[in-house]
């Protein structure tokens, strides 16, 4: 049968098959493309298995994205809602300098553009081993979208918010700035960053190829933008107080000055001012004196306008009534080694009289007359010697020392502002137990909803008898009759301070001025400061007293108080009591 | 057997082309509410932009610098002020000084009406 079959088809019995191969050649096949098979299953467990979360995330990377979605910085309004500092889109423009062909004429556009010289874009660029290089940053909008428009190859912008101080200098030192990077620097942008920051979101989406997005991939991370803060500032006040203050330090060629205005109730600071000042929009050269807030940072030792607490201590022990007389000649007291003295000799004067006076012989004997532990807790308890709490950077505490370290010159020197230090804004605080019928009222820098609880110091009736030597202190017969306003009651009291310089009492001074109006009902505390007026007047009478009866005098017109005094001619003698120093 | 499975494939075929439309729709309707989503943030920035502009210029200190050179104003003073007291029993507001009479309590009195001259 097979003999047949070879015979019947010879082509299968091609002598060739009849060669016996080895097996080991078939084998040997066999056994190459298993090894191939297997190395495609390994391959394949190994992209499948090992490599594919990378896998995965090099196709996401073709086709989705995750968009940041940035969170704006909040804004700072005034008790009006009037914008103080707010943010716009701006741009950073930057480059890589070797991808830069710009031709000269682009070159000089652009430099005229970002306001920079030809020739420091020219550096700029010339730096080949950086890659990138801020050409410049928080350009506005519209000026990037004309410089996107020169088509510069290499030039590249990126998003960024420019903060924007539209009430500039008159505000600067409560608003503060920001740096390039939108973090405060100083100020309530400072102490409030975290609130006006904001958190910024994101969005994982899919793109088409043409790079437009299709769909949100994953749920949204919503951005918090920064929250709006109301300060307790009046921008109208602040600018009057501002205005007022700027004046008074350019006449009385001063170094510098600080004017701070309370409402009594509320405790809200309605202005506070500063001179020197600063552009919080264009910050090229800025010096320590230009940043300073004097009114929370600076203390200086206060003068006859601490002597109202010493008097309202002695009311308030029973020591002495308003009508008390106290013999004060000769004009000069002396304690152990040191005399002090007044600007006259008075001779006998009563409690009230002492105020409107502002004798320091009649102010330190009642101060012996009384425990310093007694002094000590008074100024204590107005809040002297502890930095006052209202969320602002900086603030200081001034310096009261322990009562257990007088001398007796001390206390006698204490009782009239001298031997401790204070800010102005403690000195205005303090003013509120006058004011507000003897509760301490605490500090608002941001608006207040209804009355905060107030801390009683003194009794209602003292801090009412206060008042009554105030307003003659303010009168025709006392230091300050230029504080005087028409048409409102006014009452306060003036300092005028010696400076030290390396321990010793110089020839410069600082002339002070804490008052309210209108005294029949205080709605405004206002405190000024003067330092170192230098045009031939120096007194706080006459120099800080103008400045108090115009802020104040506008403050209530502004808040529409109404008038407590006939609209008459204001009685202002030539020549005031002096102060004595 | 033969026409249900001609009744079912087109069944699939109606299904597959309704799910291609409404994810067409789906992506027509992304792009719309992203562009007003654009949009919106536009309007916020120019709102900012706009107070901003309104803020500075209604800034005090370019008001008063109006006021007081272009159209020679001067601050309020006490002989050129006109004081308006409401009368409580006429129930009108007569011109009067504030505190002629001393004030009734417990009643607040007229806000003070002033007349500036700007002339």
């Amino acid at each position: 049968m097979a003999r047949t079959s070879r015979r019947n088809v010879p082509f299968a019995s091609n002598p060739l098959l009849r060669v016996k191969l080895p097996a080991y050649r078939s084998q040997l096949m066999m056994l190459l493309v298993a090894i191939a098979f297997v190395a495609l299953g390994a391959r394949a467990v190994w992209l499948q298995v090992f490599s594919q979360t990378f896998l995965q995330k090099q196709g996401e990377m073709r086709y989705a994205k995750t968009i940041e979605l940035p969170a704006s910085r909040g804004k700072i309004l005034d008790r009006n809602g009037v914008v103080l500092a707010s943010s716009l889109p701006a741009r950073a423009v930057w480059a890589v300098p070797e991808e830069v062909e710009a031709t000269p004429a682009q070159l000089a556009a652009l430099s005229k553009l970002l306001g920079l010289s030809e020739r420091e874009l020219r550096r700029k660029l010339a730096d080949e081993d950086r890659s990138f290089v801020y050409l410049k940053r928080q350009v506005d909008a519209e000026v990037a979208e004309r410089v996107a428009a020169l088509q510069i190859a290499g030039v590249h912008q990126q998003r960024e918010y420019k903060r924007y101080y539209p009430q500039g200098e008159t505000i600067a030192h409560v608003v503060g700035f920001t740096n390039v990077e939108d973090v405060g620097q100083e100020g309530i942008e400072l102490a409030r960053n975290p609130d006006l920051a904001g958190r910024s979101g994101s969005r994982r989406v899919i793109r088409d190829r043409l790079g437009r997005v299709i769909e949100d991939v994953e749920a949204v991370r919503e951005p918090h933008n920064g929250r709006d803060l109301a300060l307790s500032i009046d921008s109208k006040i602040q600018f009057l107080a501002f205005d007022a203050l700027r004046e008074a330090v350019r006449e009385n060629k001063a170094k510098a000055g600080a004017a701070v205005v309370l409402d009594v109730h509320t405790g809200e600071i309605l202005a506070l001012a500063n001179w020197p000042t600063y552009n919080p929009n264009q910050r090229g050269q800025l010096s320590g004196a230009q940043l300073r807030n004097r009114v929370i940072t600076d203390t200086f030792e206060p003068g006859s306008t601490m002597k109202p607490f010493t008097i309202a201590l002695a009311l308030e022990t029973g020591q002495v009534t308003p009508g008390t007389v106290i013999q004060t000649a000769p004009g000069r007291l002396t304690i152990g080694p040191n005399t002090i003295g007044d600007a006259h000799a008075y001779g006998p004067l009563t409690v009230e009289q002492i105020i409107q006076k502002s004798s320091n012989v009649g102010t330190a004997k009642i101060a012996l007359n009384m425990p310093a532990q007694k002094m000590w807790e008074m100024y204590t308890a107005l809040g002297l010697g502890q930095a006052p709490r209202i969320g602002f950077p900086g603030a200081v505490a001034g310096r009261v020392r322990p009562y257990r370290s007088w001398r007796p010159i001390e206390q006698a020197t204490m009782s009239y502002g001298y031997g401790l230090s204070v800010s102005l804004l403690q000195l205005a605080r303090a003013y509120t137990v006058f004011a507000n019928d003897g509760e301490l009222v605490p500090l608002s820098m941001f608006k207040v909803d209804g009355a905060p609880e107030g801390y009683r110091v003194i009794k209602t009736q003292t801090a009412r008898a206060v008042r009554h030597m105030l307003e003659m202190a303010a009168g025709p017969g006392g230091t300050a009759p230029q504080a005087q306003i028409s048409g409102y009651r006014v009452a306060g009291k003036t300092g005028t301070a010696h400076k030290r310089d390396g321990g010793r009492y110089v020839g410069k001074y600082v002339a002070s001025f804490v008052g309210f109006a209108p005294a029949s009902a205080p709605r405004v505390i206002v405190a000024v400061m003067i330092d170192e007026p230098s045009a031939g007047k120096y007194y706080g009478g006459l120099v800080s007293a103008p400045v108090f009866a115009r802020i104040a005098g506008d403050t209530l017109r502004t808040l529409r108080v109404p008038p407590d005094a006939p609209l008459a001619r204001l009685n202002v003698p030539a020549e005031p009591v002096k102060e004595s120093l | 057997m033969v026409r249900a499975n001609i009744v079912l494939a087109a069944a699939l075929l109606l299904c597959a082309l309704g799910l291609v439309t409404s994810q067409h729709r789906a992506r027509k309707f992304f792009v719309d509410l992203e562009r007003a989503q654009a949009q919106a943030a536009q309007h916020e920035v120019r709102w900012n932009q706009l107070q901003l502009e309104q803020t500075a210029l209604a800034k005090a200190s370019l008001i008063d610098a109006r006021a007081r050179r272009d159209l020679a104003m001067q601050p309020v003073s006490a002989e050129r002020t006109l004081y308006l007291m409401f009368d409580p029993v006429a129930r009108v507001a007569r011109v009067g000084t504030p505190l002629a009479e001393p004030q009734a309590a417990g009643r607040r009195p007229a806000a003070p009406a002033h007349r500036t001259g700007g002339r």
